[in-house]
Formats: structure tokens, sequence, C-alpha cells
């Protein structure tokens, strides 16, 4: 029998694209996502469970949300 | 999510754009909109302005969002290309500088003041009704009808941005995000490389 691998969501951000405006933390609703020393933002993979908020809210469209293996 | 004092802050900037049509020299309130984005990444090294306390930010997304002005549409590519966020950053800082110019011969006496607004870079709008005369030097007024171009400038071009793409795309090319950013990615790759050096 196949072993069933179990998938989540998480949101992926463009570092090297990323303003660090910081819309996406304005609307996370769990505090996944933070934006680290002014330069860009970064989101806490544990938390995160891939809602998609922050990519609406982007204004430069830079965050992706992935399927990733649990 | 709770709202603190912070999140009003929109209420400030368009006061701000109001207070400037009755009277000019409520323009220089927004040189807080300079140096403070500037203090906090210089000494905080974060964006924390921009995070938290821009109420231009604020409008736009309140605009856009909930009133739903914005068709929410993604920015194009070149928009958000690091070649279009300097370009247009270093644009501004001439402008800026031109402005600037215009005030300091105002201010020697060498060139009358001039009660318009420019927008756009171009067009000039009759703005006399809201000088009268203070006890101040006309270059005063200079800098506030120069300043308060900047802003409304600003201001129009996030508002066309905000409709076509997604409310706040101003932040996308916002020459004072750029230009924190910058400054917070200098500060600290000098921190990190410091940190290594220890």
């Amino acid at each position: 029998m196949e072993a069933k691998t179990r998938t989540r969501r998480s949101a992926f951000v463009d570092t090297d694209a990323c303003v660090a405006c910081g819309c996406c933390v304005k609307v996370c609703p769990l505090n996944a996502i933070a934006v680290f020393r002014g330069v860009a933002a970064r989101v806490d993979p544990k938390r995160c469970v891939g809602c998609g908020r922050c990519a609406k809210e982007c204004p430069a469209s830079v965050i992706e949300i992935r399927e990733v293996q649990a | 999510m709770k709202k603190r004092w912070y999140d009003y802050l929109w209420i400030f900037s368009l006061a701000y754009l109001i207070l400037g049509f009755f009277n000019i020299l409520f323009a220089w309130l927004g040189l807080l909109c300079f140096f403070i984005p500037l203090m906090i990444s210089i000494a905080g090294g974060t964006k924390g302005y921009c995070n938290r306390y821009c109420g231009r930010g604020q409008l736009f997304g309140l605009l856009g969002g909930r009133f739903g002005l914005s068709r929410k549409k993604d920015i194009p590519k070149w928009m958000k290309s690091k070649g279009f966020r300097y370009g247009f950053l270093i644009f501004f800082f001439v402008m800026f500088f031109q402005m600037l110019w215009i005030t300091c011969l105002v201010f020697a006496g060498t060139r009358e003041l001039n009660e318009v607004v420019t927008l756009l870079w171009t067009l000039k709008l009759p703005w006399d009704w809201a000088y009268h005369g203070t006890l101040f030097h006309p270059g005063v007024a200079q800098f506030a009808f120069g300043f308060y171009s900047v802003m409304l400038t600003s201001t129009v071009l996030g508002l066309i941005t905000m409709v076509l793409f997604k409310p706040r795309s101003w932040c996308v090319y916002c020459p004072m995000g750029t230009m924190t950013q910058l400054i917070c990615k200098a500060k600290n790759r000098t921190g990190s490389v410091a940190a290594k050096e220890t």
C-alpha cells in the first residue's frame, strides 16, 4: 500500500522583489508574516496556513501560495 | 483585528490635502512625512513608517479597499522592477532639488513668488486663493507651494495606480519607501558585516 503524503499550503515571498511595505502584515490573521529589518517580508512556516490573504493584499504581487509537504 | 491609534493616521493625510487648499503654509507640515520615515530607517533600521504610520498608504487602502475604488489587478512587472523604482526615486529627487533651487532664488530676491501649484511636474494650477500674505519671507510661501505640488502630485499618481491596480500600488514605487528600504539594506548589510568581523 502506498503511503499518503500530507500536503498543506503556505505563503512564499519573493524577497528580492518585496518592497517591505508591510501590507501583508496588517491582514495576516495569524501573525505569520513580518517585515524583517525593513528589507523584505518573511513568513513563519510554522504559523502560516496558506489562507492567501497576504498574497491578495500585496501591492507588488510578490507573495505566492504553494503546497508544501507537511 | 483591533484598531490602534496609528490606524487612523489617514485622517491627517486627508486633512493635509484639504488644509493646503485653504492656506498653503500648511504644506510645511508635509516635511514630517519626509523626516519621520528617514529617522526611523536611519536610527532604527526598519521601515516602521511604511509598515504602521503612513497615512497616505492607509488612505489608498481605505479608498481602494473598503470603498471599492480599485480594480485590484496586479501591477505591471516593469512598474515593480528595480530599474523603475530607482529611476523614479532619482527623478523625484531631481524635481525636488529643482523646487528647492526655485525657493532659494525667491529667498535671494532674484525671483518673484509664483503662486501656483504644479501638478505632475507640468500643469500649473493657479492657487493664489490659498496665500494671503504673511509676516514671513515670500520664500517661505514659495517652498510651501513647491512642497504642496510634490505632495499633490504623488497623491494623484497614487490614486491613479490605486484605481488601475491594487489599492496600495503607490507603495511599490513610493520614493520614500524605496529610499528607506535602501537605507535599511545598507544599514543591515554593514551591521551583519560588523557582526561577522567580531
